[in-house]
């Protein structure tokens, strides 16, 4: 089977959904225009994994979905976002529409703004330009091009100058039906601010084959710190491609807590550039890889100022027929003195046709620098096995238990506890 | 509970198809305490590993009972809700986990489901066994076995016996590498545990644990069998004149496992 990848969407179409949403005219050009790019842009090229009889371009696209009330929401939903005292700070898009939306007012009254995308696009242009499609370039391949073609809505976060929010700011992105989810989330956060974002993907259509294509761009401005949590559980229908991408400024901080917990063949990337001198980032991701599923995931840092620190920490679990690619990647260019760089990825796997493989990549030009990196990839000990079930304990238990704990290092380093708890929920669903 | 019994008759295993045990008899019932001496690479260590179940030994013949049910038969998990326990002479690492969370799975493995130890009693009996075995209460929270010394995993393996009350503990070589502080402290566990309803079958090098840990019955293995029993006199001869004099008096010359007398 050959998939076909000319596009299904013309002009017509692009002007037409466009329009449809009132969106503001500098918009509808940055779409034209992507079209198309996108129409002429060969595909992304994973390293290692072959992606061309996935489908990323045929799926419907539509977004459907009406506002409600905190109790009409999805349980789904609910149970991630808890009460609606818990959900003071709360985005919910739902088959790419908003439909609930909560902030509470001295966050307001600080000036954060958080909204959806496209009321960002139409009340807050000037920003929205600023950072839209940015960190991602339009023309980097057919998949980004599209992105900006189609993309439904997404969230806008932004956090002025000085101010430093405890509470997290949430999101959950749920889609329950056969259409595309095509999301946008921008993060800036002005010099000397601090903010922690979560947010949930979810979708149940485990059948019907459909596409998801999302954007993150993450700019953090001089001493801005940010906590970026994310966790992904697309079902099985979905095939996925994710880019999330952060910029840091001089002594900022961007740490990521990824999640990454798809069904569906998914190609990740995940790449910060250290920009500013001092600046910071920590990337770390835990995975379940199962099924037939196929998955290639990138982390990169590029080092630009001196004394700038990056870390990455990969752990993954691949279980069935699972196989998946994890390429880590730390470039440390030239004038980036005294900076930092080191690398962790690990690949447990629980089935003789599980494939896992860590690639560690250290890309130095410049001498006065550190970096390191550990990779392995290895079954279940069978004298842990035997250890733990001396004590009485099931095999099926001691499994569970050693999955845990291969996990537990990332996990137990999550920024909130309703991550962590997140995650425990989703692993112990996944590894039963 | 009715006391223990754990009953070998003829028992032979093999690791890659090299015989490690060639025929070895043993009883032991609840109350008692042997020991099993004898030099290094005479068995002492297989024979261990295979009661337990330890997937590389292969147990090729033989039979052993363990309170009238074969145990051969029983999977490794099997075995330790029967009441077996085995602390081992190299405990795994696993990361990940915690002392406390591994303790409290492998309790409540043992219990049906809704009945499993209250997280207040749990706490409030793994404080008290640690203090017993002189533990700083922070191991609890510490991975399993992670970065713990030699010592520290000793203490830690009598500390997971004293918590699983097994009817039959094996300890292999658990002396090996103590100093004579966590000897005593071990020695101490042991002694505890001590009662009708527990039988206990010690593996080592060395008398001195049997110092403090009085056996009612002492073996000599040598060339993968039980080659001489007697009392706790006879682990105070093999301290004072070592084993050439069982050698000369059963014409051995090579007590190591493959050299037949």
């Amino acid at each position: 089977m050959s998939v076909d990848t000319s596009l299904r969407f013309d002009k017509d179409y692009v002007n037409g959904f466009s329009s449809s949403r009132q969106e503001p005219a500098w918009l509808q050009e940055l779409r034209l225009q992507a079209l198309e790019l996108a129409q002429n842009l060969p595909m992304p090229k994973p390293d290692k994994t072959k992606i061309d009889k996935w489908n990323f371009t045929d799926f419907k696209h539509e977004a459907t979905g009406n506002a409600v009330a905190f109790n009409e929401l999805p349980e789904d939903v609910k149970a991630l976002i808890g009460s609606e005292e818990d959900a003071k700070n709360v985005l919910v898009i739902h088959n790419g529409t908003p439909v609930y939306f909560a902030l509470e007012q001295e966050v307001k009254d600080q000036g954060v703004i958080y909204t959806d995308l496209l009321t960002a696009a139409k009340e807050h242009e000037d920003l929205v330009k600023k950072y839209i499609m940015k960190a991602v370039a339009v023309d980097e391949n057919r998949l980004t091009a599209l992105h900006a073609t189609l993309f439904l809505n997404g969230a806008f976060l932004y956090v002025p100058k000085n101010v430093e929010l405890s509470a997290p700011i949430q999101a959950v992105y749920y889609q329950d039906n056969e259409a595309a989810l095509f999301n946008h989330v921008i993060l800036a956060a002005e010099d000397n601010s601090s903010v922690t974002y979560v947010e949930n993907y979810l979708s149940t259509n485990d059948n019907t084959e459909s596409a998801a294509n999302i954007v993150s761009e993450v700019y953090a401005g001089a001493g801005a710190k940010v906590v970026y949590g994310a966790v992904d559980n697309l079902a099985k229908g979905m095939t996925t491609y994710v880019n999330r991408r952060g910029s840091a400024e001089k002594d900022a901080r961007i740490e990521w807590a990824l999640g990454q917990f798809n069904d569906g063949n998914t190609v990740s990337d995940n790449t910060t550039h250290l920009i500013g001198d001092g600046s910071f980032t920590d990337t770390k991701t835990v995975t379940i890889g199962r099924g037939d599923q196929k998955q290639n995931f990138v982390a990169q840092i590029f080092n630009h100022g001196k004394h700038s620190e990056g870390y990455i920490l990969t752990h993954g679990v691949m279980k069935d027929n699972a196989s998946s690619i994890f390429n880590g990647i730390t470039k440390i260019e030239h004038g980036a003195t005294k900076s930092h760089g080191e690398q962790t990825e690990r690949v447990l796997m629980l089935s003789e046709k599980a494939r896992g493989d860590a690639n560690p990549i250290l890309l130095i030009d410049e001498d006065d620098v550190t970096a390191g990196h550990a990779a392995s990839v290895g079954r279940i000990d069978p004298l842990q096995m035997f250890y733990l079930m001396s004590r009485g304990i099931s095999k099926a238990e001691a499994e569970r238990l050693i999955i845990h704990g291969f996990l537990a290092p990332v996990v137990s380093q999550m920024p909130l506890e309703s991550v962590k708890n997140r995650l425990v929920e989703v692993i112990e669903r996944k590894v039963r | 509970m009715s006391a223990p019994n754990l009953k070998i008759e003829d028992l032979r295993v093999s690791i890659e198809d090299k015989e490690i045990i060639k025929g070895l008899d043993l009883e032991i019932n609840g109350g008692e305490i042997h020991a099993i001496m004898g030099p290094n690479g005479t068995g002492k260590s297989t024979l261990s590993a295979a009661l337990m179940g330890h997937p590389k030994y292969e147990v090729t013949s033989g039979k052993v009972t363990f309170n009238g049910e074969d145990l051969l038969e029983m999977e490794v998990d099997e075995r330790a809700q029967a009441g077996l326990f085995l602390a081992m002479q190299y405990p795994s690492e696993v990361s990940g986990i915690t002392n406390a969370d591994f303790l409290r799975s492998a309790i409540n493995a043992k219990r049906e489901e809704g009945d499993e130890i209250s997280l207040m009693k749990f706490i409030r009996e793994l404080d008290k066994k640690m203090d017993h075995l002189e533990m700083d209460n922070a191991f609890a929270h510490r991975y399993l076995n992670e970065g713990f010394s030699g010592g520290e995993k000793k203490r830690n393996e009598i500390l997971q016996m004293m918590m699983l009350e097994p009817k039959l503990a094996i300890l292999d070589e658990i002396d090996s590498g103590l100093d004579i502080d966590a000897l005593k402290v071990v020695a101490k566990g042991v002694n505890e545990m001590r009662s009708p309803d527990f039988g206990c079958l010690i593996i080592t090098h060395y008398q001195r644990l049997l110092n403090y840990i009085t056996p009612d019955k002492v073996h000599v293995m040598m060339q993968g069998r039980i080659v001489k029993s007697g009392g706790p006199e006879l682990a105070q001869r093999l301290e004072a004149e070592g084993y050439d004099w069982i050698k000369e008096e059963l014409g051995i010359k090579d007590e190591t496992v493959g050299q037949e007398a």
